[in-house]
């Protein structure tokens, strides 16, 4: 750090001690603004987190095999289908692990399966993808292979959700870029009335011969100093209410929705970065679109 | 060292000051005369570059200070010392860092700075009020710290806007001596006053101005606003 750099940030720091209802005024309107975008960063998050569990729920293709197609072939094709892009893993499932997969499922009511006849489940190979919205290509292929009597996959439902994520993340995106929008708009306008509080001041450091940059750098390290707080305030308060709510309602959620919610040690990672980086950069937006009139001349 | 040349510089129709042509040399003292909306305000705001002129150029050590770029104009204006009529003081800085600021803006080293700054205060003689925001000390004090700011980087022009405007007579004549002093160590003095009374009894160059033309520039002249049809006081010239 040259002295530029440490001079402009101690003159921040006098700044803030200085004009303690100004530096009050800007922490209020920034932490509470990080507050609601803190909140709503939650809930985004999170049903992001559970579409996206649902999602993986279905990115499975059942290829099931016809009656006549030997092992032998079936292995040529699980070969053939691993080297396809977008595949995470194919497996090969006798009827017989089908079946007992499905008596699995069916747990008490199981014994209605021992009474059929024989199998009526085929011999099929169970193709994992690693993109479900890429799935129909995978589909095609399957199908054209021969020994192949029908693909299974649930297809409209897997586009459903994928119209659905789409749409929450698009809403998500415009309304977080909004509140960005109008957080920068409030904490100018909070520093714009620092600025004008000292316009004279800054009038007379311009006639002895300021540069912009001179003058502009205690208020721009007061904005990133101001938003820094901020985003502790909001950020400690945001993780301990999600504490509360995660501890609380947690359970019930994982029983409706079954996927829980985001542990709490990943918001915490990804809340801290987040903050401290809107908290900088909307201290620093703000003090210099706050600052611009004043230096033009 | 200071040179205008066919200078002019109008405000829609008024006239700021208008085909100046003026030299000022290296370690004159100049008082610029003149009654109220006369120009001489416009006169010094060209030369700091406050404002732009329409025609003309302005040399200043040399250099076309009408060509400056925006980079360029904050270097040019610490080149002159400049003492306001209302000091134009920074209320929420110490008198030390009022002073102390006119040298970090020059990036000098605090050792340096730290050093320096009591010279000075010493010089102008508040050096024990250093400590004393401005709204602490006395009108004159003030003034003598923004001579001290003025001066603290040494700069060839010192340019006094109606120093002693707000100065009851006797610390007035203080600021005077003090400008005067600051003279004989070599630094040119422009000092903008609408006192005859200090003119008159300084005996040193004197421009007058009205309606922003020359009208009188003589060596140890004198200063008689009846003359220049001047009847009230000249204030706010840096209002901000």
């Amino acid at each position: 750090m040259n002295t530029r750099v440490i001079t402009a940030l101690r003159q921040a720091l006098r700044q803030i001690g200085r004009n303690l209802t100004m530096t009050m005024t800007s922490l209020f309107s920034i932490t509470a603004i990080l507050l609601i975008l803190g909140f709503f960063f939650i809930i985004i998050v999170n049903i992001n987190f559970m579409t996206q569990g649902i999602r993986d729920s279905f990115d499975t293709v059942q290829v099931n095999l016809l009656e006549t197609t030997t092992q032998e072939q079936a292995q040529t094709m699980i070969a053939d289908l691993k080297k396809q892009s977008n595949v995470a893993s194919v497996v090969y499932q006798t009827k017989d692990d089908a079946l007992a997969h499905w008596k699995e499922q069916w747990g008490d009511q199981a014994d209605i399966l021992d009474r059929l006849p024989s199998n009526p489940l085929p011999n099929s190979i169970i193709v994992t993808v690693k993109n479900i919205e890429k799935v129909d290509k995978i589909v095609t292929y399957a199908e054209a292979m021969p020994g192949v009597e029908k693909i299974t996959y649930s297809k409209d439902t897997v586009n459903k959700l994928i119209r659905i994520t789409n749409i929450i993340q698009i809403v998500a995106l415009v309304l977080i870029i909004f509140l960005l929008f109008i957080s920068i708009i409030v904490v100018s306008n909070t520093i714009k009335l620092t600025v004008m509080a000292r316009g004279r001041e800054i009038m007379i450091m311009k006639y002895v011969g300021a540069t912009n940059w001179y003058i502009r750098g205690p208020f721009l390290f007061e904005g990133i100093i101001l938003g820094l707080l901020g985003a502790l305030i909001s950020g400690v308060l945001v993780l301990v209410i999600y504490h509360l709510i995660v501890s609380k309602y947690g359970v019930n959620v994982v029983m409706i929705m079954s996927s829980g919610l985001i542990s709490e040690s990943t918001m915490l990672e990804n809340l801290t970065a987040i903050f401290a980086a809107l908290g900088i950069s909307i201290g620093a937006c703000g003090s210099i679109i706050s600052m611009r009139r004043f230096l033009d001349t | 060292m200071i040179e205008y040349v066919n200078v002019t510089k109008k405000y829609g129709e008024n006239i700021g000051v208008e085909d100046v042509s003026i030299k000022i040399e290296k370690g004159e003292f100049v008082f610029l005369v003149g009654p109220s909306g006369s120009g001489k305000s416009t006169f010094v705001k060209l030369l700091l570059k406050l404002l732009e002129a329409d025609n003309g150029h302005i040399y200043f050590n040399g250099y076309d200070v009408t060509k400056l770029s925006n980079r360029e104009i904050p270097n040019h204006r610490r080149s002159m010392g400049i003492v306001f009529q209302d000091f134009s003081l920074l209320p929420k800085k110490t008198v030390f860092e009022n002073v102390a600021f006119a040298m970090e803006i020059l990036r000098k080293p605090r050792r340096v700075i730290r050093r320096q700054v009591p010279q000075m205060l010493d010089l102008v003689g508040i050096s024990s009020e250093a400590k004393k925001y401005p709204t602490e000390i006395s009108i004159g004090e003030q003034q003598r710290v923004a001579v001290a700011r003025a001066i603290v980087n040494n700069p060839s022009v010192l340019i006094a806007d109606e120093p002693t405007g707000n100065l009851d007579p006797e610390t007035g004549w203080e600021i005077m001596r003090l400008l005067e002093q600051i003279n004989k160590r070599g630094t040119t003095v422009l000092m903008v006053t609408h006192s005859s009374e200090i003119v008159n009894a300084m005996n040193k160059r004197v421009i007058a101005i009205r309606d922003g033309r020359l009208v009188r520039d003589e060596n140890e002249g004198s200063y008689h606003p009846e003359d220049d049809g001047n009847t009230k006081d000249d204030k706010g010239l840096f209002t901000i």
